[in-house]
């Protein structure tokens, strides 16, 4: 992987040439040695005996949004689930390696207080069974706040920033599943914005949803990821082109195969299979 | 009926012609018969199961209608239970059976949370499950000669409504762990990652996630449990029960009770006023299937509304 970067770093320096080639490079320097939110080093996982990911090593930078790509099967979800470590929920399952945020291990701290600051976006909306008000609430309220008039306005901010509130402010108590698919997966990410994490996990958020919420999904993972990290597992190609700003590419197997900006992965891809991947040869 | 059709069509299809084909249409036909005969011999095999259960209903409401009334459903029993009313056995039966709930349904909740929520795969998890569907296939006499050696005498309560219920509980327990932990189960993994992925922990998670979800089905078996309990005569006649009350209505958890199917059985078995009694009997027993059929009825319609109102 380093290897590789390197000569990938090479090329680069070798392809620019014009001003305006210049330019992107420094614009995708400054995003690529940014300051890093969560620090990857030589991760593996395993299922039972099984090796999902291999020696997986990234820096995530802070804000912006990562995407996740790779054929089926090649463990991004299960590398998006380590880092809020929502693996442990499969028995057998144990990750082992470095993965720095706020300079501990999270691989060894308390999963609980982990997942306060990194929330979680499921591949089907989740909603619970509960109200419109008190599925965004269900957050908040797990860390004690009980207090309806301090969570109102905490479920109005969130439902705001996931782009849904002027659709449900006049039927907060009705049930979430009244709501249509896309709305329910806002909802989804209302509820994990009411924490006010610090990165978004977004596990192929929109393969349940059709175009037009799928879009509306995309729009806001973009927004959000003003002031807030974004990682997104997607199978889309054209989704992650235009949503992110880095991406990482998986193969199966569970290696990382390649992880740049954007634009440079796509453009100018290394990895052999990644450049087959890429032009929908294979996953 | 069907089967007639297709092997017309079989024999159109294969368009072969000679003796073998005769052969074969004869061999059909043979077998065609031989199908025919054993759908009718099964089919009235499994109209028996119908027969008996439409001749036990005509017999009983026949026979125990006449006994039914006002009276009769709230009198206390007169002249050694050969006149008056079940009141004091209906009130019995109900305290019973509810009591046996109280007492069965925190150990069963706990149990079924553990099995579903806590407990990994293991030998001891086989073994606990083993020993609760063993629990389930104990005869119901040992649950009384157990119930009655421990609770009666070594903890005390005496012949009363108190061990009668935790004899009872003993009994429905499995019933209500098995349905709990199936409703618990049923709930979908979606719910429980949602919670605990906004930092929840798997306490805080079953409380207000996954219990408000199995509530129905938890309570869909327990009126299940209580159906089965109510019905119950061994576990409950060294426990609970006494034929001639002292007084009718228990007045504390240590009183004496009767219940339907004691009375019924006391009333068979002991009195020598057999036939002067029979409306009596029968009218007891009509009384235990409309109840039972009634508790069994609001669990069906509980099941179904809660099926209805699930949206995932």
């Amino acid at each position: 992987m380093v290897d590789r970067a390197k000569t990938s770093e090479d090329r680069r320096t070798d392809a620019s040439g014009t001003e305006e080639m210049r330019a992107t490079r420094d614009w995708v320097k400054r995003k690529f040695f940014g300051e890093t939110i969560i620090d990857v080093k030589a991760l593996d996982f395993f299922y039972g005996k099984n090796r999902a990911l291999k020696d997986v090593s990234m820096s995530i930078p802070k804000d912006g949004v990562t995407a996740v790509m790779g054929p089926s099967g090649c463990g991004k979800s299960t590398f998006l689930r380590t880092l809020n470590r929502m693996y442990e929920v499969v028995p057998g399952a144990r990750a082992t390696g470095d993965v720095r945020f706020q300079g501990e291990n999270l691989l060894k701290t308390d999963p609980v207080v982990l997942r306060h600051k990194i929330g979680m976006v499921f591949q089907r909306p989740n909603p619970f069974p509960k109200s419109i008000f008190d599925n965004v609430a269900y957050g908040p309220r797990v860390h004690g706040l009980k207090n309806r008039k301090k969570l109102t306005p905490i479920v109005e901010h969130s439902l705001k920033r996931a782009a849904l509130w002027d659709e449900v402010k006049d039927r907060l108590k009705e049930s979430a599943f009244s709501l249509s698919g896309g709305q329910q997966q806002r909802l989804c990410i209302a509820r994990a914005l009411a924490v006010t994490p610090q990165v978004l996990l977004m596990d192929e958020p929109c393969s349940a949803l059709d175009p037009k919420a799928s879009d509306r999904i995309e729009h806001t993972a973009r927004e959000l990821s003003e002031d807030l990290t974004v990682v997104i597992v997607t199978h889309n190609l054209q989704q992650a082109g235009r949503v992110s700003d880095h991406v990482s590419v998986f193969l199966a197997g569970g290696e990382l195969a390649e992880f740049g900006p954007t634009r440079d992965v796509f453009d100018n891809p290394n990895h052999p299979q990644v450049k087959s991947y890429l032009e929908g040869r294979f996953g | 009926m069907g089967g007639c059709c297709d092997d017309r069509g079989f024999g159109r299809d294969s368009g072969v012609t000679s003796g073998e084909v005769r052969d074969h249409g004869t061999n059909r036909q043979k077998r065609s018969v031989a199908q025919r005969i054993a759908f009718v011999v099964l089919g009235i095999g499994s109209l028996f199961g119908f027969f008996f259960l439409g001749f036990i209903l005509y017999w009983i409401i026949r026979q125990g209608a006449p006994a039914l009334s006002w009276q009769f459903l709230t009198d206390v029993p007169r002249k050694m239970a050969t006149e008056g009313g079940i009141a004091p056995m209906i009130v019995g039966s109900i305290y019973l059976t509810a009591g046996a709930l109280l007492v069965a349904m925190p150990f069963a909740l706990g149990s079924a949370i553990w099995l579903s929520e806590y407990a990994w795969k293991g030998w001891w998890v086989r073994a606990i499950r083993i020993g609760v569907n063993t629990l389930a296939g104990v005869p119901s006499i040992v649950f009384g000669l157990v119930g009655l050696g421990l609770f009666v005498y070594a903890l005390d309560f005496g012949v009363s409504l108190l061990s009668g219920a935790c004899t009872l509980a003993m009994l429905t327990l499995p019933i209500l762990i098995r349905a709990s932990e199936e409703a618990l189960r049923a709930v979908p993994r979606s719910f429980r990652e949602g919670s605990l992925a906004l930092g929840a922990t798997r306490w805080h998670m079953i409380r207000t996630v996954v219990l408000p979800s199995a509530l129905p089905g938890i309570l869909t078996g327990s009126v299940l449990g209580m159906a089965r309990a109510i019905g119950e005569t061994a576990p409950i006649m060294f426990t609970a029960t006494a034929f001639l009350l002292t007084q009718p209505y228990p007045h504390s958890l240590f009183d004496k009770v009767s219940t339907l199917p004691y009375h019924l059985y006391a009333l068979v078995q002991f009195n020598p006023h057999y036939n002067e009694t029979k409306h009596i009997q029968y009218g007891i027993v009509l009384v235990l299937m409309i109840v039972v059929t009634l508790l069994n009825m609001t669990a069906i319609v509980w099941r179904i509304r809660a099926r209805r109102s699930k949206a995932w």
